[in-house]
């Protein structure tokens, strides 16, 4: 069974739908994209999949257990984790720090652990500032260990996004376009990291218009125009698919239209 | 904390532990004391304020629950300090909890101008409800705290030395605080709610903790205050109190412990320095307190440290894993 299964799941923004009867699946391992063009509601998706939004209707099942419309938290630990378009770093927080909070969830103590400094807050605070320490380690990020977020070069915001999701233990990773942004020897460098990723055993969705870094690394791709899935398929069966063509290169007649 | 700020705090307290040894004045005593409950009341609005972002104009009320709770107790029952003093912490937490359920999803404007309204609403009742309270009388002759027969007082400085400890326990507990998973979700929180919440954050359970902690420290502070003056009533706790708080943490340093105390310091004694500009004092207080919000957004010790991060004790790291700059060596 797919580890993500994504059945007739629609959203509505009052007479706007963002999202129409959408199914789609993902199973344990792959890289799966979802590509589209402006505006076609792939990161309501990634909403509706992290329980930002409910669902207006249908049904998103993960690991066996149905997901739409429960509480973030619950979400994050039931196993998927996300990165943001426009990068949401705690920028007032050091590295560490962020990937810290990741932890949280997995940082068992309570105010008065904390407060009497008992074995259980040594022993939970130790395993956080460890475990980050190896997140940090395995993204080459020694360097920046004591950086504020903020002050961080752009791309390297990005991958601290990624370590941020990885700590909450996610076994699905929502990246909604990671290479924004990057030159192309960034993101020659993030395709990289994504495929170390896939070999360490995570399931990765990934959100990206730089159609090299999509096709070089997805196992299959959908791709959502206006809300609905149009096609889906192995990459180079969508590289020559006519409908994605038309999807993309009609869209600036849609604008002139709109 | 790294070895500066360790040595920082040490001689400050040894100073401030010797200094009534030169003689203090009953009103320096009076002063100084002060300075250290305004200290803590700093840090406990530094919680919500400064670490998790939410401004709180009311701050008052809380501090005011704790001095009547504690001065009525002792009134009534002629319990002992500490006592009363628990029953003040417990009595302001339980309300500032209550309070902050409905309030939970509010911010910014929204949450200063209610919590501005409790403010007031906590004065009208005090005023008001004069069969507890003894309405515009205020609780009079409070009793002194006392211990085994000791009483504590201006000429032992006794009252001096309790609010130096009091003041001792509550940084002790921000520094706590501060570093561990609850310091960090409030700062997550305050960067980035929704970033914060999908990281498995519970944003309403932190605020309302935050809240009822906070509320808890203040009205901690307000039973000290009302023992240490032997006397209370509304005005003692009008709005200019808790603009006062305020500003101890936009002067201070958003976030920064040692921050509130130098806010206190220096927003506290203001007006007793300036007292010979007489009624422009408040021009004085005010016109800083412009040139900060302009030029220091910050606070005077708030903002990013340029300093690296300070590894826990207990995290042994092997040599060079981390390294100085970006890089904090050996354990
Ligand atoms: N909270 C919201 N309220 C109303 N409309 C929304 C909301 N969020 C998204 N939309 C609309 O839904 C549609 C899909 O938006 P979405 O952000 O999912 O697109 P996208 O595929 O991620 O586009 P892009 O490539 O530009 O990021 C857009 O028309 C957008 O304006
Ligand atoms: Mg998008």
């Amino acid at each position: 069974m797919a580890l993500l299964e994504v059945s007739n799941v629609s959203k509505q923004f009052g007479g706007l739908a963002a999202v129409s009867n959408v199914d789609f699946h993902v199973n344990q391992g792959e890289i799966v994209s979802i590509i589209g063009p402006n505006g076609a509601g792939k990161t309501t998706i990634f909403n509706l999949l992290t329980g930002v939004y409910d669902v207006t209707e249908g049904k998103i099942v993960f690991d066996g257990k149905e997901i739409q419309n429960k509480k973030v938290q619950h979400i994050v630990n039931a196993g998927i984790a996300r990165t943001f378009q426009n990068i949401r770093l705690f920028k007032n927080m050091r590295t560490i720090e962020n990937v810290m909070v990741g932890f949280h969830q997995n940082t068992r103590y309570n105010i008065f652990d904390l407060i009497f400094r008992t074995p259980r807050f040594r022993k939970y605070e130790k395993e956080a500032h460890i475990k980050a320490l190896e997140v940090l380690h395995s993204l080459g990020f020694e360097k920046y260990i004591h950086t504020y977020a903020g002050n961080l070069p752009y791309g390297e915001q990005r991958k601290l996004e990624i370590a941020r999701a990885i700590a909450t233990g996610a076994k699905l990773l929502l990246l909604d376009e990671p290479a924004a942004g990057m030159n192309p020897q960034e993101s020659e460098e993030l395709l990289e990291f994504i495929l170390g990723l896939k070999d360490q055993g995570f399931t990765i969705i990934l959100i990206e218009h730089d159609m090299s870094v999509v096709m070089n690394i997805s196992d299959r791709i959908y791709v959502l125009d206006h809300g609905k899935m149009i096609a889906d398929g192995l990459p180079e069966e969508i590289a020559s698919n006519q409908m994605v063509i038309e999807a993309y290169l009609g869209k600036s007649e849609d604008d002139a239209a709109d | 904390m790294d070895k500066r700020d360790k040595i920082i705090w040490l001689v400050l307290l040894a100073a401030l532990i010797v200094l009534p040894a030169v003689g203090l004045s009953r009103y320096l005593q009076r002063v100084i004391s002060l300075i250290f409950i305004y200290s803590m009341l700093g840090l406990s609005l530094n919680i919500v304020t400064g670490y998790m972002g939410q401004i709180s104009l009311g701050h008052a009320a809380f501090y005011a629950i704790g001095a009547y709770t504690s001065g009525l107790l002792s009134e009534h029952f002629g319990l002992n300090f500490l006592l009363t003093c628990v029953c003040g912490i417990i009595m302001a937490g339980i309300i500032g909890w209550l309070f902050s359920i409905p309030t939970t999803k509010l911010s910014g404007t929204y949450l200063a101008i209610i919590t501005m309204g409790f403010g007031e609403i906590v004065k009208v009742v005090i005023v008001n409800w004069e069969s507890l309270t003894h309405g515009t009388y205020g609780l009079q002759r409070i009793a002194k705290p006392e211990f085994f027969g000791f009483q504590l007082n201006t000429t032992n400085n006794g009252l001096y030395y309790l609010c130096l400890i009091f003041l001792v326990i509550f940084v002790l507990l921000c520094i706590a605080i501060e570093r561990s998973k609850l310091g960090r979700s409030l700062r997550a929180i305050k960067d980035d709610p929704l970033a914060a919440s999908l990281m498995g954050v519970e944003i309403n359970h932190y605020k309302r903790m935050a809240f009822t902690i906070s509320t808890a420290m203040a009205g901690c502070c307000g039973a000290l205050y009302a023992h240490l003056s032997g006397y209370v009533d509304a005005n003692s706790f009008n709005s200019d109190v808790s603009t006062l708080i305020l500003s101890i943490v936009i002067f201070g340093g958003m976030g920064s412990i040692k921050g509130m105390l130098l806010g206190a310091a220096v927003l506290v004694s203001f007006p007793e320095v300036l007292r010979f500009v007489a009624v422009y004092r408040f021009v004085v207080y005010g016109l800083i307190l412009i040139v900060m919000m302009v030029f220091r957004t910050d606070g005077i010790l708030g903002g990013p440290s340029k300093r690296p991060y300070v590894f826990p004790r207990f995290v042994k790291l092997e040599k060079g894993e981390v390294t100085k700059n970006g890089t904090a060596g050996g354990k």
